[in-house]
């Protein structure tokens, strides 16, 4: 009958009216954010990263800038270069995580917050002294070791990095972006 | 005596709230007749087909989020089977699964879009319906954040298989989400799936026959809308379409209500589809071995295709044996089932051309690439 | 000799009060005067501040209909939200769209806010809470709520924007449309009451005319919400079809006054459902509650708009029209009808109904609604039968066979 159907929209109305808001207020509360959140501020673990640029050549867009410095001084792990520039353009960056997914020595891992804004471009550029200084709550994209820890970035601890752990050098072994999800029980 | 009166010519859009972007419509009206409508594109090109010549075939998937970027998942899809195909590569059955599963997830938030906008378009203040549609989408998009870390451009999977397994959580979410979400579907169809204004306002309203259908080439629901037996799941079926069991409705007239109820019952099956392969999935490789940077041979072509929310999306794809393709065409649906536009305005009145635009679920990122 | 006019208001108590303090200082005519400007500054002010918690007040209600919160930054519960609203209007650019008529330009807002405030001075809001009881109040009402489809065809036509004037010919065809079934359904009110003062037909309500009128409240109720513009007849300001409808080009405080001329409308056609229909400030408080219970009813009509207003689509101007004149009228012309038959054989020696006489009514025109809808239903049905559709859902199979065959 003419009416009846209006009259059970009507009442869908009705019944979500007493229902509670499902939007957030968002400065004061926040959604939970997923621990594989790809977020700004990327975490950057100078230790670990022997400045081979893998990162920069797989970014699509090539915003990753890096120049380095034959250097016999360095004391860091495995490395014979010095970093003196690691520029990330972060507002060309599309947060895509390749540069990630490329990194060979896991030296490099997504951020996991997005509250970045800036009045100027040239503030959205990432120089290595805020890569150097920033805190660090890397992500869990990509990085199983982290996944497994059932580490979560926004509970707020730091990680170092001996605590990142290494997985990538396991997968790479073949010289290939193999992806075993569980490790060589006898590898390290 | 009759009064002399002349038509009036309207730009509909770019700015319009309701042109799906930034579309324009040159759209000639005899009062609130139209009598003319010539659509005009290209506010939103972004060269997607030539950037793709400089990437390799990795960083294209990046790309392919950014053309319906309501459906980014079927994107990726239908980017890495021709991809796959290229190589002559197959995906593991893992992988497929997923595919499957996340790219018949992506269809239910699309076509939730799709129906929340149509119905926003007739008319309901404030977007009751879209609110409601945007709430149950939300599910989806806090599962995809799961899976890959990002809600819109996911770029999820990659040539060879989907670039991570699930975490655990997201399988106790998508149960959740499968055992809730049929109420929810059932609210939105209850709010106006037979509503009697809905039903004056779109029914017989913009037919299109299905002879004039398949002369443009029209694919997806407003294809399957005019009644005719066409879905690129079942008729080729891709990944883990053929170990799952589903139904494919099929309009009768192709009005602007069968394209409507097409979409609410997609719905229906895509969870069906989902729930089967919840059911089948086995652990097992998610990704094949292969290498970072992809080399083609020089020469191969290969086309792949999948049923978009929106209808036939398909990458054509041109090796020169480098690590980028030498050429890549996208056939995208939007653009295509856009150029039967001006057969479903004329000669309805002003008020039906937005819902009849509506109803064909254009994104612009997709139609101007 | 302004002094005439005293009798005319005499009946309202504040104004009594007011002059009556200020005759002791001054001369007659200018405390009359003095007491008429502080009324109706006392007035528009109630009328602004109520359609300024109109506008918070649906925004949240229809946050709560599509489970959002609503406005609730500034102010507790976002109260002060209109205030924002006004000051962020206040301090736009005072835009005027080149080739547009300018003095049309700038008087339309105040000729769409203008019948607003002039129908609320008759509007009572307690016994002799009114700036002037007219004894004939809804002939006043309908004639000054048609003034402002004058307003709306002004600003479609001088704007010089081509969805102004779509806006403007949709909302003075639906205005003059609607304008007859409202009249012929308030007709009936006054043939019961025997008087066209709103005093009267209150007191004349021993049951809510609710009741007694179902058809009448109807047709008012839908006749009403199309000549304010609200869903689904918004088609003059089809927010997805012609941008904004006939206020297009009005930005800042023109754009101010028109959404507040838009609110207090509804408040307005509220406080006269609540006064004709619901029975005004009869209930069981005693009197000087009154108030009370018709704030409570306007809330309950404001809600129900609002509700409506976020539940139902939008019709098309064709179908607006032929719902009006093969719908409405048509109703409102058997209610009519009804009602005068009713009251040529139930009315009593002096010409006044009984209580006994209101509740034969009720039955009878109950029954007529209810027969009426289910009529005019068959009329339509055809057209809105969700069953009648060649479309099917096809199983993968059917799918593939079939598909050979094409
Ligand atoms: S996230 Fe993507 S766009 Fe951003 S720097 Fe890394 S590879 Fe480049
Ligand atoms: S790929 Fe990793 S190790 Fe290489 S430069 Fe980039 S961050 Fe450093």
């Amino acid at each position: 009958m003419y009416g009846i159907e209006m009259v059970k929209g009507l009442l869908v109305t009705l019944k979500n009216f007493s229902k509670k808001p499902v939007t957030i207020q968002y400065p004061e509360q926040r959604v939970s954010q997923h621990p594989r959140f790809r977020g700004e501020e990327f975490s950057w673990y100078e230790e670990r990263c022997t400045g081979c640029a893998s990162c920069a050549k797989y970014c699509p867009l090539g915003i990753i800038e890096i120049v380095t410095d034959p250097s016999d001084t360095a004391v860091k792990q495995g490395d014979k270069y010095k970093l003196e520039k690691f520029d990330i353009q972060l507002f060309r960056c599309m947060f895509c995580g390749l540069c990630v997914e490329a990194c060979p020595y896991d030296a490099l891992f997504m951020g996991s917050g997005f509250e970045e804004g800036k009045y100027t471009r040239n503030d959205m550029i990432i120089t290595i002294d805020d890569l150097r200084n920033s805190p660090k709550n890397p992500s869990t994209w990509y990085r199983p070791q982290l996944e497994a820890k059932n580490y979560d970035p926004r509970s707020g601890q730091q990680l170092s990095w001996k605590e990142v752990g290494r997985e990538s050098w396991n997968w790479h072994k073949t010289e290939k972006a193999g992806m075993r999800i569980t490790p060589d029980p006898k590898q390290d | 005596m009759s009064i002399r009166t002349e038509p009036m010519t309207i730009n509909i859009g770019p700015q319009h709230p309701s042109t799906h972007g930034v579309f324009r419509l040159r759209v000639t009206f005899d009062g609130e007749d139209i009598i003319e409508a010539e659509p005009i594109l290209g506010y939103l090109h972004r060269g997607t087909e030539k950037l793709a010549e400089e990437r390799n075939y990795v960083q294209i998937v990046t790309l392919t989020d950014r053309l319906d970027y309501t459906a980014s998942m079927t994107n990726n899809q239908a980017y890495c089977l021709a991809v796959e195909k290229l190589l002559e590569v197959e995906a593991p059955l893992r992988a497929k699964y997923l595919r499957t599963m996340t790219a018949e997830l992506q269809r239910i938030a699309s076509h939730l879009i799709a129906v929340g906008f149509f119905l926003q378009e007739l008319g309901t203040f404030g977007g009751t319906p879209l609110m409601y549609a945007f709430r149950a989408r939300e599910r989806i998009l806090d599962m995809f954040e799961m899976l890959c870390g990002a809600r819109i451009t996911l770029s999820y999977m990659r040539p060879g298989g989907v670039f991570w397994d699930p975490p655990s959580e997201f399988w106790s979410s998508l149960d959740e989400f499968l055992k809730e979400f049929p109420s929810d579907l059932a609210e939105m169809e209850d709010l106006l799936l037979n509503n009697e204004i809905l039903m004056v306002r779109t029914r017989e309203v913009s037919p299109l026959s299905a002879e004039e259908a398949i002369n443009n080439s029209v694919s997806g629901p407003v294809l399957r809308a005019s009644g005719v037996k066409m879905d690129l799941r079942v008729m080729d079926p891709y990944d883990a379409y053929s170990m799952v069991d589903f139904d494919v409705p099929i309009g009768s007239i192709g009005d602007n209500y069968d394209r409507f109820w097409v979409r609410m019952q997609e719905v229906r099956q895509s969870l069906r589809i989902i729930e089967q392969c919840v059911d089948q999935i086995e652990p097992g490789d998610y990704r094949l071995d292969l290498p970072k940077v992809l080399r083609a041979p020089e020469g191969t072509e290969s086309y792949g295709k999948v049923e978009a929310p929106k209808g036939e999306l398909g990458f054509y794809l041109f090796s020169d044996g480098g690590i980028s393709p030498y050429r890549m065409k996208i056939r995208s649906p939007s653009l295509i089932n856009l150029s039967v536009i001006d057969r479903l305005l004329v000669g309805w009145k002003l008020a039906d051309m937005i819902v009849s635009l509506g109803s064909i679920d254009i994104n612009m990122g997709e139609v101007d690439r | 000799m302004i002094c005439v006019l005293e009798g005319f208001y005499q009946t309202n108590i504040i104004y009594r009060t007011i002059h009556g303090s200020l005759s002791g200082l001054m001369p007659c005519w200018s405390a009359t005067i003095v007491t008429g400007i502080m009324f109706s500054l006392f007035l528009v002010n109630i009328f602004l501040v109520s359609t300024a918690l109109m506008t918070w007040g649906e925004r949240r209600l229809l946050g709560r209909f599509q489970t959002r919160v609503g406005p609730n930054r500034w102010g507790p519960f976002g109260l002060l939200q209109p205030i924002a609203d006004l000051i962020s209007l206040l301090f736009k650019e005072n835009l005027i769209p080149r080739g547009s008529d300018k003095i049309l330009f700038i008087v339309v807002p105040i000729l769409i806010m203008m019948p607003v405030i002039m129908v609320l001075g008759v509007i009572p809001l307690a016994p002799g809470v009114a700036l002037a009881d007219l004894n004939v109040g809804v002939l006043y009402i309908l004639a000054i709520t048609s003034v402002s489809s004058l307003g709306i065809f002004i600003a479609g036509w001088s704007s010089n924007n081509r969805f102004a004037i779509f806006g403007a010919v949709r909302g003075v065809a639906v205005l003059i449309s609607y304008e007859v079934p409202v009249v012929i359904s308030l007709l009936g009110i006054v043939i019961i009451s025997g008087s066209m003062s709103l005093l009267d037909i209150v007191e004349a309500q021993a049951i809510p005319f609710l009741m007694v009128q179902p058809m009448g409240l109807l047709v008012f109720f839908i006749g009403s919400s199309a000549e304010m513009n609200r869903t689904p007849f918004d088609i003059a300001e089809a927010e997805s079809e012609i941008i904004a409808g006939f206020h297009t080009e009005f930005s800042g405080i023109k754009f101010a006054i028109i959404q507040a001329a838009e609110y207090g409308a509804m408040i307005v056609t509220s406080a006269i459902i609540a006064i004709v229909f619901l029975g005004g400030w009869s209930g069981p408080l005693p009197e000087y509650l009154g108030w009370f219970w018709i704030l409570i009813k306007v809330l309950v009509c404001v809600f129900v708009f609002t509700w409506v207003r976020a539940t139902l689509p939008r019709l098309r101007i064709d179908q607006i029209m032929a719902f009006c004149w093969k719908g409405l009228l048509p109703m409102s012309l058997i209610n009519l009808l009804a009602v005068v038959i009713e009251t040529f054989i139930l009315k009593g020696p002096n010409g006044q109904l009984s209580v006994a006489d209101l509740w034969i009514m009720c039955v009878i025109n109950t029954i007529i609604t209810v027969c009426t809808v289910i009529v005019l239903n068959k009329l339509i049905s055809n057209k809105v039968d969700p069953l009648r559709s060649g479309s099917k859902i096809l199983s993968q199979r059917e799918l593939l066979l079939d598909g050979q065959g094409d």
